[in-house]
């Protein structure tokens, strides 16, 4: 089984990402490589969707740190929803509140982006 | 290889492959649960050793996987610690600076966030550099 996995659907002109299971280093170049996908189409309104992420490191984090500004040149952002506790406190360890946007639930990030 | 590594005991050796994180974090969940600590407890310190571990594959032995981890765990009255030795090049992981997300942000860079969380998820984090590789010791206090 699939340490993690990442899908993504199409609303509109804003992207959802699901990311599942463990982010960490092994597993960030899946992510990555999402993220690159969504460059080379001009898509740049994305949602990541957390309720079935179980953990995430350093590495994981680093993805959005990497990729965010990318988006927002484009008039676009990195939104996140559904995180559960565990995961946000890492999030929050790190001071990631200030400079991204979190929120509850998926239908609420992407009204943010309409 | 990976079925080889009897988690239950209180040294693992591990080849120097994000591949075994997996396994890493299963080794401390399994000694935590153990030892009786709670799971926010546990989540930290199986993080603060994933980081660790990615530190030695990245930077000791600059992803090569035919190097080794050492991860020995032990208990002492009321303090963890987790010692980490490998035998790859010189890194000081102390000597990181703390990042500044906003910057890096801009610079469109993820890195070195890991030192930084295992300082504040651990109580002590010590490292030497040995003759050949390099000693690192996490510290939990336990409540």
């Amino acid at each position: 089984m699939a340490d993690f996995n990442v899908s993504s659907r199409e609303d509109g002109e804003i992207s959802v990402v699901k990311v599942e299971g463990y982010l960490d280093a092994h597993t960030a170049p899946d992510l990555e490589n999402e993220f690159n996908k969504m460059i080379e189409n001009k898509r740049h309104k994305i949602v990541v969707n957390f309720s079935e992420l179980n953990y995430i490191s350093s590495a994981g984090l680093g993805v959005f740190m990497a990729y965010v500004e990318t988006m927002r040149e484009e008039s676009g952002d990195i939104k996140f929803s559904n995180l559960k506790e565990d995961v946000y406190s890492i999030f929050d360890l790190l001071g990631f509140p200030v400079l991204y946007e979190f929120y509850k639930d998926e239908e609420e990030a992407i009204k943010k982006f309409r | 290889m990976r079925r080889e590594i009897d988690i239950s005991k209180s040294e693992i050796v591990i080849s120097s492959s994000t591949d075994n994180l997996s396994l890493v974090r299963s080794f401390i969940e399994y000694h935590g649960r153990e030892l009786e600590l709670g799971n926010k407890e546990i989540a930290h310190i199986s993080l603060a050793v994933d980081e660790a571990c990615t530190n030695i594959i990245k930077h000791a032995y600059n992803y090569s996987k035919n190097g080794k981890i050492k991860i020995n765990i032990d208990k002492k009255k009321d303090k963890l610690s987790v010692k980490l030795t490998d035998k790859g090049s010189h890194f000081d992981p102390s000597i990181i600076p703390d990042p500044n997300i906003e910057e890096s942000q801009k610079m469109k860079k993820g890195g070195g966030l890991g030192m930084f969380l295992m300082k504040k998820i651990m109580d002590e984090v010590e490292y030497r550099a040995k003759g050949k590789g390099n000693e690192l010791i996490l510290i939990k206090y336990l409540a």
